[in-house]
C-alpha cells in the first residue's frame, strides 16, 4: 500500500468498483478500501436488474446471469394475481459474488490496486478540506494521503458523515430487509413475483426472484415508519412456513436500503458520494445496481478530470452534482413521489385495482390499461399521479 | 444505553444509517456502540431487520 493515491475509492461494490474503472481509465492513480475480507460477499441484495441498464457500462457476461426474467406477477393482499408479461427488454437476476468480483477485477486490470479486510476509520482533514483517509488495514494503523476520496460505503456512509454531509437516512425512507436464498423451492424461472399489502410488508413488498430450476431470492423489505412495531424476519419466516414450507435455507441476511429522494449535493471539498451512500437508488422499487453504476461511473469520471486539472474544489467537484441530476436525479425525484402516492393505498385499494385489472386480457395489460383500472377504482389517484407528473 | 446480542448480528449497517449521533462502529464482524454518545433515540432498535438491538434506558421511550 503506498501512502498516497490521487483517488481513495471506499467500497468495492459495484459504485466503487465503477469508480476506480473510470478514474484509473482518466489517468489516475486509484486504490480500493474493502472492510470485508472479499470482494463480493456478503451480498445484501435481492439481485434484480434490467438488461438495457446493465449493457450501458458493460458487456454481460453468462456467468453473472442466475435467470433471465420476461414476466412478473404482482399478487394483492386477498391474494388476486395479476400476470404481465414484459415488454421491450428483460431482466436478470444476477450471481452478486461473480457480478461484484468481476467489476473490481476490471478496475484491478485498469490499474487501480485493491486492499480488502482494510477498515477506514477516519478522514485526513486538514483547512476543511479532505486529503486522505486512515485505515485499519490486516491490523495496522495507517494515514494515506489522496487528493480525492471517493465515498461508496454503502448505507452507512459515515465517510460522507465525517465530511459534513447529511447522509443519515430518515426512518420513513429506510426499507428494513431480510431475504433468504433457498433452494428445493418450486416456481417459474422466468417469473418474478411481488406480493404487496399490510399482511406481507407494510410500507414495501415481499418478492420472489428466481435464480434457477430450483432457487430463488425470497426477501422482503418494510418501511422504517413501521418497523417499530413489526420485523421482517418475522413477517419472512410467516410467509415462508405458509408458501414454501419444504426449502431449505442457503443464505440469510439482512440490510436496509435507502429509498429516499436524492441528495442535491453529494459533494464535499476532496469527497464524492457514489451508490447507497448517496442514496443512488430508485425510492419506489429500492433497485439500485443500475444508478449505483452511474453514479461511480460520473464520480470516477469527474474525480480523473479535477486530477488533471489540479482543481480539487467544491465548486470544480459540483459538476457531479449536475450531471446526476440530469442523469437519474430528476427521475428518481419523480419515483419519490409515486412512492408516496403508492404507500399512501390500502389494502382494500391494493385488491380493488388487482380485479379491475385482472379483468383486462393478459395482451392487453400496457401501463395505460392498468392505469385506467385504478383510477376507475380510486378516482382521486389521478389528482395524485397529475401531481407527480407536473412535478408539485 | 443499547445492549447488543452479538451472536445475532449479521452486520448490516442499517442501524448505522440511521442513527442521529454516529455512535455505531461498524467493521466485517464486529459492532459496537458508544454509549456515552448514544441519545436513547431507539431508531437503531426499531430498524434493526433482525432485532438484534434492545434499549435499556432509564426513561422509559
Amino acid at each position: 500500500m503506498k501512502n498516497r493515491y490521487d483517488v481513495i475509492v471506499v467500497g468495492g461494490g459495484p459504485a466503487g468498483s465503477m469508480a476506480a474503472l473510470k478514474a484509473a481509465e482518466g489517468g489516475a492513480s486509484v486504490c480500493i478500501m474493502e472492510k470485508d475480507r472479499d470482494i463480493g460477499y456478503p451480498v445484501r441484495c435481492g439481485e434484480a436488474i434490467g438488461e438495457l441498464g446493465l449493457k450501458q457500462f458493460v458487456d454481460i457476461r453468462p456467468n453473472w446471469i442466475a435467470a433471465t426474467i420476461t414476466e412478473f406477477r404482482l399478487i394483492s393482499p386477498n391474494g388476486t394475481k395479476i400476470d404481465t408479461e414484459f415488454s421491450g427488454q428483460k431482466g436478470f437476476i444476477l450471481h452478486r459474488r461473480i457480478f461484484d468480483y468481476d467489476l473490481c477485477t476490471m478496475a484491478a486490470d485498469a490499474g487501480a490496486d485493491v486492499f480488502t479486510k482494510a477498515y477506514v476509520n477516519g478522514l485526513i482533514i486538514e483547512n476543511d478540506i479532505v486529503c486522505g483517509i486512515k485505515v485499519n488495514h490486516l491490523g495496522d494503523q495507517k494515514n494515506i494521503y489522496s487528493k480525492i476520496v471517493i465515498a461508496a460505503d454503502g448505507l452507512e456512509s459515515r465517510v460522507g458523515r465525517w465530511a459534513g454531509l447529511r447522509t443519515q437516512i430518515r426512518m420513513k425512507d429506510m426499507e428494513s430487509c431480510m431475504q433468504y436464498t433457498v433452494a428445493n423451492v418450486p416456481l417459474k424461472e422466468n417469473r418474478i413475483d411481488f406480493y404487496v399489502g399490510q399482511e406481507y410488508a407494510p410500507g414495501g413488498y415481499l418478492w420472489v426472484f428466481p435464480k434457477g430450476p430450483t432457487t430463488a431470492n425470497i426477501g422482503m423489505g418494510i418501511s422504517g415508519a413501521y418497523s417499530k412495531d413489526v420485523n421482517p424476519k418475522k413477517l419472512l419466516d410467516k410467509f415462508m412456513e405458509k408458501n414454501y414450507p419444504d426449502v431449505s435455507i442457503l443464505t440469510s441476511m439482512c440490510g436496509g436500503v435507502p429509498c429516499a429522494k436524492p441528495m442535491k449535493d453529494a459533494v464535499r471539498n476532496g469527497v464524492i458520494l457514489v451508490g447507497d451512500a448517496g442514496h443512488q437508488v430508485n425510492p419506489m422499487t429500492g433497485g439500485g445496481i443500475v444508478s449505483a453504476m452511474k453514479g461511480g461511473s460520473i464520480g470516477g469520471t469527474v474525480a480523473a478530470e479535477s486530477i488533471k486539472k489540479s482543481d480539487y474544489s467544491k465548486s470544480f467537484l459540483d459538476k457531479y452534482n449536475s450531471i446526476l441530476k440530469k442523469d437519474f436525479g430528476d427521475t428518481h425525484n419523480r419515483f419519490y413521489k409515486i412512492k408516496e402516492v403508492i404507500s399512501a393505498l390500502t389494502d382494500d385499494d391494493l385488491d380493488g385495482i388487482a380485479k379491475k385489472v385482472s379483468k383486462i386480457p393478459e395482451g392487453d395489460r400496457t401501463l395505460t390499461q392498468i392505469f385506467k383500472a385504478c383510477v376507475m377504482k380510486k378516482p382521486s389517484l389521478i389528482f395524485d399521479v397529475v401531481k407527480v407528473f407536473a412535478g408539485v | 444505553m443499547i445492549y447488543i446480542h452479538p451472536d445475532k448480528c449479521d452486520f448490516c449497517g442499517t442501524c448505522v444509517a440511521v442513527c442521529p449521533v454516529d455512535c455505531i462502529d461498524l467493521k466485517e464482524a464486529s459492532i459496537d456502540i458508544r454509549n456515552d454518545i448514544c441519545i436513547d433515540c431507539d431508531l437503531c432498535v426499531q430498524i434493526c431487520p433482525i432485532d438484534v438491538l434492545e434499549g435499556r434506558y432509564e426513561k422509559q421511550i
